[in-house]
């Protein structure tokens, strides 16, 4: 049954394949640059790779904004994307399903009574806006500049026709591996934390995990979608809105495809942070608004000619309305398979508040005055937890997101047995492996007990200080501590 | 030569594309020959010297010949191999339009050697600075179409020549006109038979402008 609810996040794989892959190639095979056969298998090789190499990032900024513990959850906020693009886009509204997963993401959080990060909220929301407007001035500059240059070219129109297609294949190979790194989220986000694959050890030494086994069923839905429909979808391309000339096209799609790699890149955002300087979210975003940024990027190198306000207008208008229905859709659905259905579609979380609890959330620097008067207590569910911390005056969304946190009961206990045969020596210190085996048999009722607890044995564990330059570091140290809890937690 | 003996699939390709290159210079090069022969055909005409006359109507023919079967032989390629699919259409649009200079340079040349018009001799020598105008803004022509192909910044300065050189055969034609017909001493048959000579030639110069009217066209559709 659970395999049952992987579809719904497929058939957005396949969507995403079947449209946007084909607005990559779109051009250059209506204009018979290149033929559809040889289009599809670039794409799709390239997508496999993004999805496998780079798509971790915006996956796990997904996985931030909404933990979907149980996966009849994961795929009804899944279903609910799919559905809202799919009335919104009758209504000729330019919507993207990275707009519609956020909202509905949202929306299960609503109905679960879970608090939502808002700091994940502010980067997504500002990546929307920033998609376009960057896809728009790279466009401007590559386009100006690949005019200029074959302008002032004495190269014959022939020769830069056949330059012209292999620049055209190693554009549409990077447009399918960022489109894979970056909305490869989109296909399985909502999936990591209730996935139904389990790791599957080859050899010794040498697992594919559930994680992996994930990945390449999303990207493997998208070569689908490319395989079995984009052809079609290339035909109507031809009279779209970036039906340009094959220099306009190439500098439209790799524009878009620049800001979906930046959006996704960890590389960059390493490289950006290594020179003190603040790095682009990883986030998903959409193609289609990129490119249609891209376009407007054109239209102001020609002198304002292509600029199409209405369709600024529909793709602003697309950023309101899409999340929001995508959130009402979402909680509709969220109740008819809970109740009519019966299905579990979030998982219950125990909190409990004592004063080890209350002195972490303090740390975290909450003010913790209103809880002078409550007793240690545990609550059975996010609900009840939530009304209990409203009763106190806890109502701000990033307060209570902070508490939750601190609150969340979870079982531990270390096994050093188990962390030497798990802890990879490429990837944790001999320091940081060491800490953990001297913690042998020790348990934990809460997440950051044990990461305190870990910071208490060795300092490898400490994060460096909030620079930019060490946001990187400290960000991979956060997945090695998530790692290390994930290994000894009690399901 | 490829490490294994043979060209790759890519190198092929910049051959073959290499060797079309070749075939459309060359038929250019045969539209420049075939106007300078019209030229020369007009001039020994007008000094009365019949065998050079002929000569270069054998020649105009032969190289019309060559002109057609060389814009064949292009436009299969382009077809076949899918080149230039945007500007295809274009290209063969100028490269037709072109041949039709040609063709109309023969077609002229030929008039005269069935026809034989005479000319009073006041008339001769702008006679042929009219067929100089006119050629002279094919040879324009030529260089915007080439500078199309290889130098596009160029185009237009070529374009504005063609356009510049048109004009003044028109109006050469025009005065020419007005004078022959103003002719009290003439016979209005050789008026007529004169004026159609010169319209003739003067018209040479408007297939040259049509050639370039579909080259802007072609530039805007380019680059916009």
């Amino acid at each position: 049954m659970s395999w049952f609810y992987l579809l719904s996040g497929l058939f957005l794989g396949w969507n995403l394949g079947a449209n946007d892959a084909g607005n990559i190639y779109g051009t250059a095979t209506a204009t018979k640059m290149l033929k559809f056969t040889t289009a599809a298998i670039i794409s799709s090789v390239f997508v496999v790779l993004g999805a496998m190499i780079s798509g971790y990032g915006t996956v796990r900024t997904i996985g931030e904004l909404g933990d979907i513990n149980a996966i009849a959850g994961s795929f009804t906020v899944s279903l609910s994307a799919a559905l809202t693009v799919f009335l919104l886009m009758k209504r000729g509204l330019v919507v993207s399903v990275s707009q519609a997963i956020i909202g509905a993401i949202i929306g299960w959080n609503i109905f679960t009574a879970s608090p939502t990060d808002m700091k994940s909220v502010a980067e997504i929301i500002s990546s929307w806006i920033m998609n376009p407007v960057l896809s728009g001035i790279f466009s401007y500059f590559i386009y100006s500049f690949l005019t200029y240059r074959s302008k002032k070219t004495k190269m014959h129109i022939l020769r830069i026709d056949v330059y012209m297609k292999r620049i055209t294949i190693l554009v549409i190979a990077f447009a399918a591996y960022s489109l894979g790194a970056n909305n490869i989220a989109k296909v399985i986000g909502v999936f990591i934390a209730s996935s139904p694959f389990r790791d599957i050890q080859i050899t010794e030494g040498f697992t594919i995990t559930a994680l992996h086994q994930l990945f390449f069923t999303g990207a493997v839905s998208i070569v689908i979608g490319i395989i079995t429909y984009s052809n079609r979808t290339t035909e109507t391309v031809g009279t779209r809105i970036y039906r340009l000339t094959p220099l306009s096209a190439l500098s439209v799609i790799f524009s878009a495809s620049l800001v979906l790699f930046i959006f996704s890149s960890s590389g960059l955002e390493r490289m950006l942070n290594y020179l003190g300087l603040p790095a682009p979210p990883l986030v998903p975003v959409s193609i289609t608004q990129a490119m249609v940024g891209g376009v407007m990027g054109i239209g102001l190198a020609k002198g304002g000619r292509y600029l199409n306000f209405r369709i600024l207008g529909k793709t602003g208008l697309g950023w309101v309305i899409t999340p929001v229905a995508a959130g009402v859709i979402c909680l509709i659905l969220l109740f008819i398979v809970k109740n009519v259905f019966d299905r579990e579609v979030y998982k219950e979380v125990k909190f409990e508040i004592n004063k080890a609890v209350i002195e972490n959330i303090n740390s975290n620097g909450i003010s913790v005055e209103n809880f002078s008067g409550a007793r240690d207590s545990t609550f059975e569910s996010h609900q009840s937890f939530r009304l209990f911390l409203s009763s106190l005056g806890y109502v701000k969304e990033e307060q209570l997101y902070s508490i939750f946190k601190s609150a969340k009961l979870e079982y531990f206990r270390v096994d050093s047995n188990f962390a030497k045969s798990n802890m990879n020596p490429y990837v944790f210190s001999a320091e940081q492996i060491n800490s953990v085996m001297s913690l042998h048999n020790e348990g934990f009722r809460h997440r950051w007990q044990l990461v305190d607890r870990l910071k208490s044995k060795s300092p490898e564990w400490n994060a460096l200080p909030d620079k930019y330059e060490n946001l990187y570091r400290n960000k991979k140290l956060n997945d090695r501590i998530i790692e290390v809890c994930d290994m000894f937690l009690i399901k | 030569m490829h490490i294994f003996g043979e060209n790759t699939h890519q190198d092929m390709f910049l051959k073959k594309t290499k060797k079309l290159e070749v075939q459309i210079d060359e038929f250019l090069d045969k539209i420049l020959n075939a106007s300078l022969y019209f030229k020369q055909g007009v001039k020994y005409y007008l000094s009365g010297e019949p065998d050079l006359f002929y000569d270069a109507l054998e020649k105009i023919d032969i190289t019309e010949n060559e002109a057609d079967n060389l814009r064949r032989t292009i436009e299969t390629i382009l077809y076949k191999h899918t080149l230039i699919p945007e500007q295809r259409g274009d290209v063969l649009g100028l490269l037709e339009s072109s041949d039709k200079v040609v063709n109309n340079c023969k077609e002229v040349l030929f008039k005269f050697s069935v026809e034989k018009p005479e000319f009073n001799n006041e008339y001769l020598q702008r006679l042929e600075s009219l067929s100089e105008s006119s050629v002279t803004s094919v040879e324009c022509m030529v260089s915007a179409v080439r500078a199309y192909f290889t130098e596009f910044i160029k185009v237009r300065d070529h374009i504005n020549k063609v356009i510049f050189f048109e004009k003044e055969a028109d109006m050469m034609a025009e005065k020419l006109n007005r004078e022959i017909f103003g002719n009290p001493g003439l016979e209005l048959s050789k008026k007529i038979h004169m004026g159609y000579f010169v319209t003739e030639i003067e018209n040479i110069a408007d297939f040259a402008e049509d050639v370039c009217d579909r080259l802007s066209i072609a530039v805007i559709k380019r680059y916009g």
